[in-house]
């Protein structure tokens, strides 16, 4: 297994020196000459009618450089799926939510700029509101868009095997309601860019941004300028977790500023700001039937979702897909039927966050299987075991589980939990419980319809031949995708990991869809390995020329050239390099002609070595309609075992052990695999126990800070057992797929189920706040 | 109307004519440019501005400029010697405890206020130390493992706790 040089290893991040000194760079770490700074108008009402605005006032303000409007924006609709472009920049005829944008300024500093946003003036006809979904639906409702009625924003429906009949063969339904609430994704840096217009209309736009690609898309269609004058560079970025995977007005607003007044605009969201942007977790209410047999395997599934999206669609039409297609698996079934809503409400939206519309779904669905197991008297991994998928399964919406370590990991977590010691023998207060999920690793296809490449990848060797620089567009956003760039790269072209430099984010260097989906790893991982080697057979021809080998004989390996195994006779080679460097410092010493030598003799035959790779996938998935949605050139998988204690006095919830087996294929960094296993059982602890973007009755948001809206401390996560589970992915670059959604699959329905194990009480809401879970107590007594 | 300060900042002395709303966290970043301190709440809440005045870690978006008068100050940028990371942050990235890195500065540097301290800390008490620095990404463990690593190494080499 061990034959990997780079990969596999457990080597420090490429950019931790940097992260760990202060010297990274992220966007409102910049500052240019003449810079302005631009603020935000937001609709202080829920719901209303543009009357007039005035900003007079505000443009008269010292210092004020331009004040912009939907008169100056225009009326370009824009969003994330090209199906349901419901935005315009500016709030021209209504306001939808709190925090909806009206105008911009741009002034000499922040302060002018915000009080001239309070200069603005905007007379408003206030409409009635709506903020619950379930009221959303019904006839009457306020409307939020003339286009959609009922406020649906979209409608799923799926059927597949027939569901009827499967039912009709079962021995008994198991049914399970369950409703989580709406979350902030809580990323530590807020939101921030520069936008820069040249004088010759080409504009940069330093943003920190989960996806550079389709910022440079929208911002040009919203703009109207050609997208090959768009240029969107990301710095480093303080997390994303999905809603930074999109356009925002923020960096829409700083660039026609910029175009506006010739200088560069720098804007920043407040913290309140981010909350009110939101675009993050969906409250998601599921209603699920499993029909089964006695024996304990699974027949069918009825699934049905409302999701709460908020006043714009976003990511919302792939958000309720992925509720629908991402429970297909990991477990065989014979029929399965989908319903799925997505409502528009007077709140700010909602978009993708970690585990993108199938976290809420996978937790019910998980929770009956744990109800399900109780009824059968079944161990519940017993019962998973008895139904589960193995690599080459394909679900039964035609997802394809090209390799599934599925099984695997849920041994792992059994014999690392020590469950069979465990489960039905802890007192009473203490619980273990468990849950499995599944993510893609990489979406199939674009968020717009196109034969484009996914990913494209540039590698260019420095001139001495000393360094390999990997150019791509991929977003690194602290999940570590330059390092397995970097890895990648080094390990194709057999040289160690500081020979590489990448540099990455900006949508001059190569094509790339971005960091969502779970998708670099595979797809600029393939997009890297293709292109280092291409410059690696470049290279080994100038050589086999030189050496009057065969190609077939040279070998790379950690920086130095092996001809049939050995060193070989190179001295002319050497000679040649050496008299073409007097002067240089290093003169070569090795026993072993270096890779370095070898790269600088090609560059002298052939000029600049440049290697390009390019990934697509294969055309996946089924016929239906929305089958494209869930499909992915590979999946990975996790199982986990958690173990709570709980206080039966006062319902307050303390996790004590998380044990958790994950299948990243290939695991290309072993540390960085770990880090997204146990930030994943972080972000998905909190979404169960603290985490609810809370509103009052006007739609204004109560706890739009880190204060009230509680994440996980350092004294809420305990230590995860991480367990590394790796199949070879036949899809993946070296055999490696997804970790950083798969491994929050399992980890709310995992909590539940381990205080149900605790308490008898089974909780269907979110989040199980001390209150909630005392509440359940005392009724499950007062029976 | 402006007022002048003097304080020391990573061991240089420093006088600055500033507006008395200021925030210490802005003077960093904006008129010393010593932008490792990072912005992400403003509330007190996250953590992230984090840095060691007169030897406490403070919240630099809680501390008006004026109030660092006649004090000294340690930001992330003052940490390095001779080019040489501080053990802490080499523990940090040989230990996987970094990630988005926008936590990390002020983690680094509660982490330094706990060990000059408290140079053998307990796992708790490494916990407890860095509980007002919020970080999304790690889940933590990383971090207490680099914390741990770091209190050995400092230890080992006589407790260098500069």
């Amino acid at each position: 297994m061990t034959e990997f040089r780079v990969l596999n290893s457990r080597a420090p991040r490429v950019d931790a020196a940097g992260k760990a000194t202060g010297r990274a760079k992220y966007a409102d770490d910049l500052t240019m000459p003449g810079m302005l700074y631009g603020a935000i108008l937001q609709s202080p009402i829920a719901h209303g009618k543009i009357l007039n605005i005035d900003t007079s006032k505000a443009k008269k303000l010292r210092g004020v450089k331009a004040v912009v409007t939907a008169k100056e924006a225009g009326l370009v609709k824009y969003g994330v799926s090209p199906a349901r472009y419901d935005e315009t920049l500016f709030a021209h005829d209504k306001v939808r939510y709190v925090g909806d944008e009206i105008a911009a300024v741009a002034a000499v500093d922040l302060e002018t700029a915000q009080e001239a946003v309070q200069l603005i003036k905007v007379d408003f006809e206030e409409l009635p509101a709506v903020f619950d979904m379930f009221e959303a639906m019904k006839e009457g409702a306020p409307q939020l868009h003339d286009e959609y009625p009922n406020n649906i924003t979209a409608e799923v429906h799926q059927e597949f095997g027939d569901t009827e009949a499967a039912f009709a063969e079962c021995d008994f339904v198991m049914d399970h309601t369950f409703l989580n609430k709406r979350q902030d994704a809580a990323f530590i840096e807020p939101h921030a860019c520069i936008a820069v217009f040249d004088l010759d209309g080409k504009l940069t736009l330093h943003t920190a941004t989960q996806v550079p690609h389709y910022v440079m898309r929208t911002v040009a269609m919203v703009l109207g300028i050609p997208v090959g004058n768009v240029r969107v560079v990301k710095p480093y970025v303080g997390g994303g977790f999905g809603p930074k995977a999109e356009a925002t007005p923020l960096e829409m607003g700083a660039a026609l500023l910029s175009r506006q007044t010739l200088k560069p605009v720098k804007m920043v969201y407040s913290r309140e700001q981010v909350f009110l942007h939101s675009r993050a977790r969906h409250q998601f209410y599921a209603e699920m039937s499993l029909g089964m047999k006695n024996d304990g395997t699974m027949v069918a599934l009825k699934n049905k979702a409302v999701l709460d999206g908020g006043a714009y669609t976003s990511f919302g039409i792939a958000t309720v897909y992925y509720s629908g297609s991402l429970l297909g698996g990991p477990y065989k079934l014979k029929a399965m039927k989908y319903d799925g809503y997505r409502i528009y409400t007077n709140k700010p939206a909602c978009g993708a966050q970690r585990g993108h519309g199938g976290v809420a779904h996978r937790a019910a669905f998980e929770q009956l299987l744990d109800k399900t197991a109780v009824k059968l008297g079944m161990d519940p991994i017993e019962l998973r075991l008895k139904n589960i998928m193995t690599t080459g399964d394909v679900t039964i919406n035609e997802l394809d589980m090209s390799s599934l370590g599925m099984k695997e990991c849920i041994e792992a977590v059994r014999n690392g939990s020590d469950w069979n010691n465990k489960k039905g023998k802890l007192p009473k207060g203490k619980g273990i419980g468990m849950a499995c999920g599944f993510f893609v690793s990489g979406a199939g296809y674009p968020i717009y319809r196109s034969d484009t490449y996914h990913s494209t990848v540039v590698i260019k060797m420095s001139e001495d031949g000393g360094i390999v620089n990997v150019l791509t567009g991929s977003a690194e956003i602290g999940q570590g995708s330059d390092t397995v760039v970097a890895m990648i790269a080094a390990e194709t072209l057999g040289v160690p990991l500081e020979c590489v430099r990448v540099t990455s984010g900006d949508t001059d260097l190569s094509m790339d869809l971005g960091a969502y989906s779970s998708r670099q790893t595979l797809m600029t991982g393939h997009a890297t390995k293709e292109a280092a080697e291409q410059v690696k057979k470049q290279i080994v021809d100038v050589l086999a020329h030189e050496m009057n080998c065969h190609p077939s004989s040279i070998e790379f390996r950690n920086g130095k050239v092996l001809f049939d195994g050995g060193p070989g006779d190179f001295r002319h080679i050497r000679t040649n390099y050496v008299k073409e460097h007097r002067g240089w410092t290093d003169p070569p010493t090795d026993d072993y002609l270096t890779f370095k030598e070898a790269a600088r003799i090609a560059y002298l035959k052939l000029g600049t070595l440049v290697g390009t790779g390019k990934y697509k996938p294969p055309r996946l998935g089924g016929a239906y309609k929305g089958a494209a949605v869930g499909t992915s050139p590979a999946y990975g998988c996790s199982a986990q075992v958690v173990e709570v204690t709980v206080d039966m006095e006062t319902g307050q919830v303390t996790v004590d052990d998380m044990t958790d087996a994950h299948d990243c294929g290939l695991a290309i960094n072993r540390t960085s695999v770990e880090g997204q296993m146990q930030g994943s059982l972080s972000m998905g602890l909190g979404e169960t126990l603290f985490e609810e973007v809370k509103f009052d009755s006007r739609g204004r948001i109560l706890n739009p800070n880190l204060g009230e809206y509680r994440i996980p401390t350092a004294l809420d996560m305990p230590n995860v057992n991480c367990i590394i589970v790796e199949s070879n992915e036949p899809n993946g670059p070296y055999g490696a797929k997804e970790v950083g959604e798969g491994a929050i699959m399992p980890t709310i329905p995992a909590i539940l189920n381990a205080i149900y194990d605790a308490t008898g009480v089974r909780i269907n809401e979110l989040p199980v706040t001390s209150e909630r879970l005392f509440m359940a107590l005392k009724k499950k007594e007062g029976v | 109307m402006k007022r002048i300060i003097q304080m020391t900042v990573n061991g240089e002395p420093v006088e600055l004519a500033i507006e008395p709303n200021r925030t210490l966290l802005q003077v960093l970043r904006e008129d010393l440019e010593l932008t490792g301190t990072k912005h992400g709440c403003g509330l007190g809440d996250c953590g992230a501005c984090t840095v060691i005045l007169d030897g406490a870690p403070v919240n630099s978006c809680l501390v008006l400029a004026v109030q660092a008068n006649g004090r000294e100050v340690l930001t992330i940028e003052g940490l390095e010697e001779n080019g040489d990371l501080h053990p802490i942050q080499k523990a940090f990235v040989e230990k996987g405890a970094i990630q988005c890195g926008f936590c990390t500065s002020g983690m680094i540097l509660s982490a330094k206020a706990l060990l000059d301290h408290n140079p053998r800390p307990s796992e708790i008490d490494i916990r407890t130390a860095i509980s007002g620095n919020l970080c999304r990404c790690t889940g933590y463990q990383k971090i207490v493992e680099a914390i741990q690593a770091a209190s050995e190494t400092m230890a080992g080499s006589g407790g260098d706790a500069r």
